[in-house]
């Protein structure tokens, strides 16, 4: 009874969390959007607008959920929940802070890569299912371009597994109690660092990488059909695997909810220790969510032959002699 | 040691998860208007009448990335258990992994070079 008890609580924190994150990320973007095209973003609703994505949910969920006419209707409507299952899968061996984690499971970063490539499943479905030209376009290039960046996100994980020598969430953040592996394992894990980073942009379809969306060429690519909650489903799921996976970067790079330590100064280290390890979590979280909504206004969109050249011609080559690099610094204990 | 009820959680969340869902797709189904027309149900075309069906054959070159994938991937899977146990191995954990990845850039070469990735 009291396990069940448990399972409905975490139940609903997950969907809270899952509410809450979905809000403050849309808001999130669009001011960040405004500010670098100086202009004000979203201000009627609310204080300084805060309340505008709330507003456009409730108007969401009063919309009409249409399937149109020569759509597959069992795969059309299975598309948003594959997308949104597969999200709150990776929820779960998420640390918030120090030991609020849901699932701490020895193969946590084997999951994780395992899980989110569902994804690129539900954006099939949908482009197929929807009997739409744009769809089937836009998730035809959404399906090679998440396939082929996900070789090397899978590759710069291994770099921090084989310095940690553990695939466990918590054996990973513990092995940064003294200096984050940023720091710690000098250039090798720049690399690793800026490959993950591209690769999760691509792989949550964000600008530069945005194909299977591509507004301007293909309306809204894989869900142009899609209205109302479905829609909803989809865009939520999209931007709750921005938070995911750059909590993975901040988990696998930045020590996840570890404080600022440095090697040895033992009185600086408790003076850090003060500041909560949520907020450390959330902190670094959310300025590489920033970093990624950044590219977006940086960099012009690719086309589909760079996108896929740009992967098997660099990024593929140059992780793979990486990883080999960080072997090296990991047997000869070049990093600190 | 795990066991399988370590995995519980996953279940937890499925549950979770499509409950969620469920539940939302309901309730806006009941809220919702449900007012179809002809013009409605109409594939989206930017306001053309749409032509034929969108379920056309589409570039080879997509299903090529596809294929690759999977024969890079299942290399890639393989590197984690090697990943978590080459610090017992040392260097010859080291000189092993070269000659799997020495292999493997004989194969990315030959795609390469057999223009693999070359598009129109």
């Amino acid at each position: 009874m009291a396990l069940f008890l448990e399972f409905v609580i975490a139940g609903l924190l997950c969907i809270g969390l899952f509410a809450i994150l979905g809000l403050v990320l849309v808001l999130m973007e669009r001011k960040v959007s405004a500010y670098m095209q100086i202009r004000l973003g979203p201000n009627r609703v609310g204080p300084k607008g805060a309340l505008q994505t709330l507003a456009d949910t409730l108007k969401l969920l009063s919309k009409e959920g249409l399937t149109p006419r020569g759509a597959d209707r069992f795969l059309f409507n299975l598309a948003p929940f594959v997308a949104m299952i597969g999200t709150m899968l990776l929820l779960a061996p998420i640390p918030f802070a120090k030991g609020f984690q849901l699932w701490d499971i020895n193969i946590g970063v084997l999951y994780i890569s395992a899980v989110s490539s569902l994804a690129v499943i539900s954006i099939l479905l949908a482009g197929w299912a929807s009997n739409n030209k744009y769809s089937l376009l836009g998730a035809m290039r959404s399906g090679a371009q998440i396939v082929s960046y996900e070789l090397s996100a899978g590759l710069s994980i291994i770099a921090i597994v084989v310095l940690t020598g553990s695939l466990s969430i918590s054996d990973i953040i513990a092995s940064q109690a003294d200096g984050w592996w940023i720091f710690k394992g000098h250039l090798p894990v720049w690399i690793a660092f800026v490959t993950f980073i591209i690769a999760v942009t691509a792989e949550t379809n964000r600008a530069p990488f945005d194909l299977a969306e591509a507004e301007s060429e293909l309306t809204a690519g894989f869900h142009t059909e899609y209205s109302g909650m479905k829609f909803a489903l989809f865009f939520l799921a999209e931007y709750i695997n921005i938070f995911i996976v750059c909590a993975i970067g901040a988990i696998l790079f930045f020590g996840g909810w570890m404080p600022f330590h440095i090697g040895n100064w033992e009185g600086f280290n408790r003076i850090m220790d003060y500041i909560p390890s949520s907020v450390w979590f959330f902190g670094k979280t959310f300025f590489l969510i920033f970093v990624i909504m950044w590219f977006r206004w940086t960099f012009p969109r690719l086309r589909i032959d760079q996108l896929l050249n740009l992967e098997w011609k660099y990024l593929l080559p140059i992780s793979m002699v990486n990883v080999l690099l960080i072997t090296l610094v990991a047997i000869l204990g070049w990093h600190f | 040691m795990s066991t399988p009820a370590d995995y519980l959680p996953i279940a937890m969340m499925f549950v979770v998860a499509s409950g969620f869902v469920l539940f939302t797709i309901f309730v806006t189904h009941l809220l919702g208007p449900r007012r179809k027309t002809e013009v409605k149900l109409e594939p989206f075309e930017c306001g053309i009448e749409s032509q034929e069906n969108a379920r056309m054959p589409f570039s080879i070159k997509y299903f090529l990335v596809a294929i690759l994938f999977v024969l890079f991937d299942v290399e890639i899977i393989f590197m984690y258990p090697w990943a978590v146990n080459f610090k017992d191995m040392g260097m010859f954990g080291f000189v092993e992994m070269l000659i799997f990845l020495s292999l493997f850039l004989v194969g990315f070469t030959y795609i390469i070079r057999r223009g693999a990735l070359k598009w129109e």
